[in-house]
């Protein structure tokens, strides 16, 4: 393998994202689960609170925003599990490959499979959420940059839990307060898009958080793997 | 200077220095507090728009730093132990956990208190503070709900020490949070650039006051680093001899 020089670094990451496309494409229930829990926190919060047009349209984002939250943390819930019990967890560390850049495939796929999906039917809950098509833009701007986060964020904090009991309540405890910051930020740059206030600021905000997490997070996760594959 | 760092990272040495530490900590820590709360308390004049309100300051501001402080500790403590691999750095970071969260409540509490007569409300959703103080807590329990799930104590100490070193960028944000968003909280008052904005009868007990808390948290660190090696090396030697010797 030494014969292969640095033009092949990303090849152990092109193979992860495929792996864990192919995977998901398999079992699509892994996939669509937690898109139909999206739709439906999305659908309960108009049964519970109300459907007035304005009450819609002002709980609407904060609504989305939390659901979509919620229905990554379902996801990231199984992110690691199968590969740490079937072994190949142990493979993926042993590689030559860089294991951040591994760990970065692992998100990637993650945001592929469970990210995009979300954004993609963001449209379909705004308009259900009597929102203004100028919010639907920026709703799904932000969910966009958002979901890249979670899928970094979560990734650290699915490989910390590997093993632990009661991981999955575990790893909302973690990932819920780092998350914080996109949930407050996306959230109210939709808000104030649907006022005609200035938006960019909270759209910067989001992009650099996601540049940081895409910068950082990767390594956190090998870290992570490193020492919860025991 | 190196030998010496070294000495002191060797759990037996440490046992036998802290055990003289702890009452230094202590006794002067609460002495500093008793002064500073007395002279905050009493004679510092009430303030001309908040009247005696502000005076829990004195318990508030050390609370909040040392919130703060606290998990720099605990950060710092758990990168020395990932990174010099040293079993005494990862007991700091365990034990100022509950002391760091505890301080955060104590935060809480108190600009709650403070909150009712002052802004008319025991909790404000627009003050970028109080809202990460909260985080703040939350990234606590985090860390103290990781150590607990993983039986291993080894696996916890490097695992929740990944987590508290990704909680530390959240500590960038707490601080300017003041500045990012539009805020009801009070803007910087001691540390600004053109000098405190408050007068040195309120200004010194309020300092005392700090110093105190800290020296209290070194002395309740202390106390429970001494217990946490205790736990960890109760398999080994030294510890033995102590038990045998009735030195424990």
């Amino acid at each position: 393998m030494s014969d292969k020089g640095t033009s092949n670094l990303f090849s152990g990451f092109c193979a992860v994202v495929r792996r864990d496309l192919l995977l998901s494409w398999k079992r699509p229930g892994d996939m669509l689960n937690p898109l139909f829990f999206f739709l439906m926190v999305c659908t309960l919060f108009p049964l519970a609170g109300g459907p007035t047009a304005e009450q819609l349209q002002l709980s609407g984002p904060g609504v989305m925003w939390v659901g979509a939250l919620l229905a990554t943390l379902l996801s990231l819930n199984s992110l690691f599990v199968s590969d740490y019990e079937d072994g190949s967890l142990d493979q993926l560390i042993l590689s030559q490959q860089p294991l951040p850049l591994l760990a970065l495939g692992k998100s990637a796929a993650h945001w592929l499979t469970n990210g995009v999906p979300l954004v993609l039917i963001s449209p379909l809950i705004s308009v259900m959420f009597q929102m203004p098509v100028q919010t639907i833009t920026i709703m799904m701007v932000t969910l966009i940059f958002g979901t890249i986060s979670l899928s970094l964020l979560g990734a650290i904090g699915s490989a910390l839990t590997i093993g632990a009991h009661r991981a999955g309540s575990l790893l909302s405890l973690l990932i819920l307060p780092l998350a914080m910051p996109i949930l407050i930020f996306g959230a109210r740059t939709a808000s104030l898009s649907m006022t005609n206030d200035p938006t960019a600021a909270g759209i910067y905000f989001l992009g650099a958080y996601c540049m940081f997490a895409l910068s950082l997070a990767p390594f956190a996760t090998a870290a992570a793997l490193r020492i919860c594959n025991e | 200077m190196w030998t010496w760092f070294h000495k002191l990272a060797s759990p037996p040495h440490f046992f036998r220095i802290s055990e003289k530490m702890v009452p230094w900590f202590g006794i002067s820590g609460l002495l500093i507090i008793a002064w500073g709360t007395w002279h905050g308390l009493f004679v510092a004049p009430p303030d001309y728009q908040q009247g005696d309100a502000f005076r829990i300051i004195y318990v508030h501001v050390p609370s909040a730093y040392l919130s703060m402080a606290a998990y720099m500790t605990m950060a710092l403590a758990a990168g020395i132990g990932l990174i010099w691999r040293i079993k005494l750095s990862h007991a700091v970071a365990a034990a100022a956990a509950p002391i760091g969260a505890w301080f955060t409540f104590l935060a809480l509490a108190t600009g709650m208190i403070w909150g009712r007569p002052m802004w008319g409300t025991w909790w404000e959703w627009g003050d970028p503070r109080l809202t990460s103080e909260l985080l703040m807590l939350f990234l606590y329990f985090g860390y103290m709900a990781l150590r607990a799930a993983i039986s291993d104590v080894k696996k916890a100490d490097n695992a929740s020490g990944v987590l508290a070193l990704v909680g530390a960028v959240n500590i960038p944000i707490i601080h300017y949070s003041v500045e990012w968003w539009s805020s009801l909280h009070q803007g910087a008052t001691i540390l600004r650039e053109d000098g405190p904005a408050m007068p040195p009868e309120m200004l010194t007990p309020l300092l005392f006051n700090i110093a105190g808390f800290t020296l209290l948290f070194g002395a309740l660190l202390l106390i429970r680093v001494r217990t946490g090696v205790i736990y960890r090396e109760h398999r080994k030697m030294w510890v033995k001899n102590l038990i045998q010797r009735g030195e424990l």
